[in-house]
C-alpha cells in the first residue's frame, strides 16, 4: 500500500460532511506535483482551513512524514461533525493533527499569527445565492454566495495575517469564481501566484492556485505581472475551448 | 486537544480585552506518547506563553515544568523531556476552556475544542 497520500477506503465519512471528491483530488494533485518544493521549503507549521473529511490534511502528512519530520499540522473546520470525520481518518492513517471546530480560524488568528508556513484550502467555491452561505451541516462545505466569492474573500484576509514570511497558500477555486481577481487582490497584498493545477471535470472547471509572499514585490509587479495574466488568459481559454468541444 | 494548541487560542468574543490563555477545566486528561524531537522543541519554545504553558499543565495535573525555561536548552535534556511531555504529549480528552474575562466555556469534545462563536458574540 502506498503510504504517499490518505487512502480512500480509510477515509471516515457522515452524510453532513462533505466526501473526497475531484476538487479534494485536484488540491492533492497539486501538493502531490510541489512535493519536492515543500520539502525543500522545510515548513514547522502547516495548517487546513476547512479540513472536512480529512482527506487532504492527512495526505499532506503522509506526503511530507517521512522528509520533513517535527511539523505542527493543524485543522479547522467550521461543522462540528466535520472535525470529528477529520480526527478519525487522521487516526485510521496512524497520524496526528491538532483539529479545532471553528469559524476559518476563530481563536486562533491572534496568537498564530505570522507563524503558518503552509495553508490548504478548499472553500466552499460554489456560485449560490447568498443566503446559503453559513448554513449548517454539509452546505457549508460547498455554498459560496455571489460568484463563490463570499467565504474565499473572508478566508484570503485570514490566510494573509496567519502566514509565515514564507508562508505559501494552496487554494482551490473555479474558473466562475474569478481567480485572475483573486490572484489580482492578493498581488495587491504582495503575493506572486501561480496554476499549480487544471482540471476540467462535467462539472467544473478547477484551478488550484499557490500564492506566496514575494519578496521582490517592485521588480514582480514590473516584469512578471503582464507575464502572469498572459499566461492566466492562456490557461482560462484552453480550459474555455476544453468545455465548449 | 494538547497544550501546544491551548497555547495558541484566545477568546475571540468581540469586545473582550483579557483573552488569553484560556483556564483548563479537565475532565478527562489522557496521554499520548509522540517521538521527541528536540529541533522541534527548540524551534517551538520562542513561540510558547510560557507561563499559559506551565498552568496548562498543572490544571492538567503535570506540575513537573519550571516556572521559567532554562536559558540553555542545548544540554538540558530532562526539562525538554518534561516541556515534550507537556507540550505534546498530555491531551484534554473532555473539558472546558473558560475565558478569563467573561467566564464564557468553550467546550472541548473527543479531544476537539469548539471555538464557534454566537451570533451576539461576533
Amino acid at each position: 500500500m502506498s503510504s504517499r497520500i490518505a487512502s480512500i477506503r480509510l477515509v471516515s465519512s457522515h452524510r453532513e460532511v462533505y466526501e473526497p471528491c475531484d476538487d479534494s483530488f485536484a488540491l492533492v494533485d497539486a501538493l502531490l506535483a510541489d512535493r519536492t518544493n515543500l520539502i525543500e521549503h522545510n515548513p514547522k507549521v502547516c495548517m487546513e482551513i476547512g479540513s472536512g473529511s480529512g482527506y487532504v490534511i492527512t495526505s499532506l502528512i503522509l506526503l511530507l512524514k517521512n522528509e520533513v519530520p517535527g511539523v505542527h499540522y493543524l485543522a479547522t473546520d467550521t461543522n462540528p461533525i466535520a472535525v470529528r470525520v477529520t480526527k478519525e481518518t487522521l487516526e485510521a492513517h496512524g497520524v496526528d493533527a491538532d483539529v479545532v471546530c471553528a469559524d476559518i480560524a476563530t481563536g486562533l488568528d491572534k496568537r498564530l499569527a505570522g507563524s503558518v508556513d503552509v495553508i490548504v484550502v478548499n472553500p466552499p467555491y460554489v456560485p449560490t445565492p447568498e443566503y446559503e452561505v453559513g448554513m449548517e451541516g454539509i452546505a457549508s462545505a460547498w455554498a459560496g454566495g455571489e460568484n463563490g466569492r463570499t467565504v474565499i474573500d473572508k478566508i484570503l484576509p485570514v490566510v494573509d495575517l496567519l502566514l509565515s514570511d514564507k508562508g505559501w497558500l494552496y487554494l482551490v477555486t473555479l474558473t466562475s469564481n474569478f481567480p485572475e481577481e483573486i490572484c489580482l487582490m492578493m498581488r495587491k497584498k504582495g503575493y506572486a501566484s501561480r496554476i499549480v493545477v487544471q482540471r476540467s471535470t462535467e462539472e467544473e472547471n478547477l484551478l488550484i492556485l499557490k500564492f506566496w509572499r514575494d519578496q521582490d514585490e517592485v521588480s514582480h509587479k514590473e516584469i512578471s505581472s503582464p507575464t502572469f495574466l498572459a499566461h492566466f488568459s492562456r490557461s482560462l481559454s484552453l480550459l474555455m475551448e476544453k468545455r465548449w468541444r | 486537544m494538547r497544550l501546544i494548541v491551548h497555547n495558541m487560542l484566545s477568546c475571540n468574543i468581540r469586545g473582550v480585552v483579557n483573552k488569553f490563555p484560556l483556564r483548563i477545566e479537565p475532565e478527562k486528561v489522557i496521554v499520548k506518547e509522540v517521538d521527541f524531537n528536540p529541533d522541534f522543541l527548540k524551534h517551538m519554545i520562542a513561540k510558547i506563553d510560557w507561563k499559559a504553558l506551565v498552568d496548562g499543565a498543572r490544571s492538567m495535573g503535570y506540575p513537573e515544568l519550571p516556572d521559567h525555561p532554562p536559558t540553555t536548552l542545548e544540554s538540558d535534556e530532562s526539562f525538554l523531556r518534561k516541556f515534550h511531555h507537556s507540550l505534546l504529549e498530555l491531551n484534554l480528552e473532555e473539558g472546558s476552556l473558560v475565558c478569563p474575562e467573561t467566564g464564557r466555556k468553550f467546550s472541548v469534545n473527543k479531544g476537539i475544542p469548539n471555538m464557534l462563536l454566537h451570533e451576539d458574540e461576533v
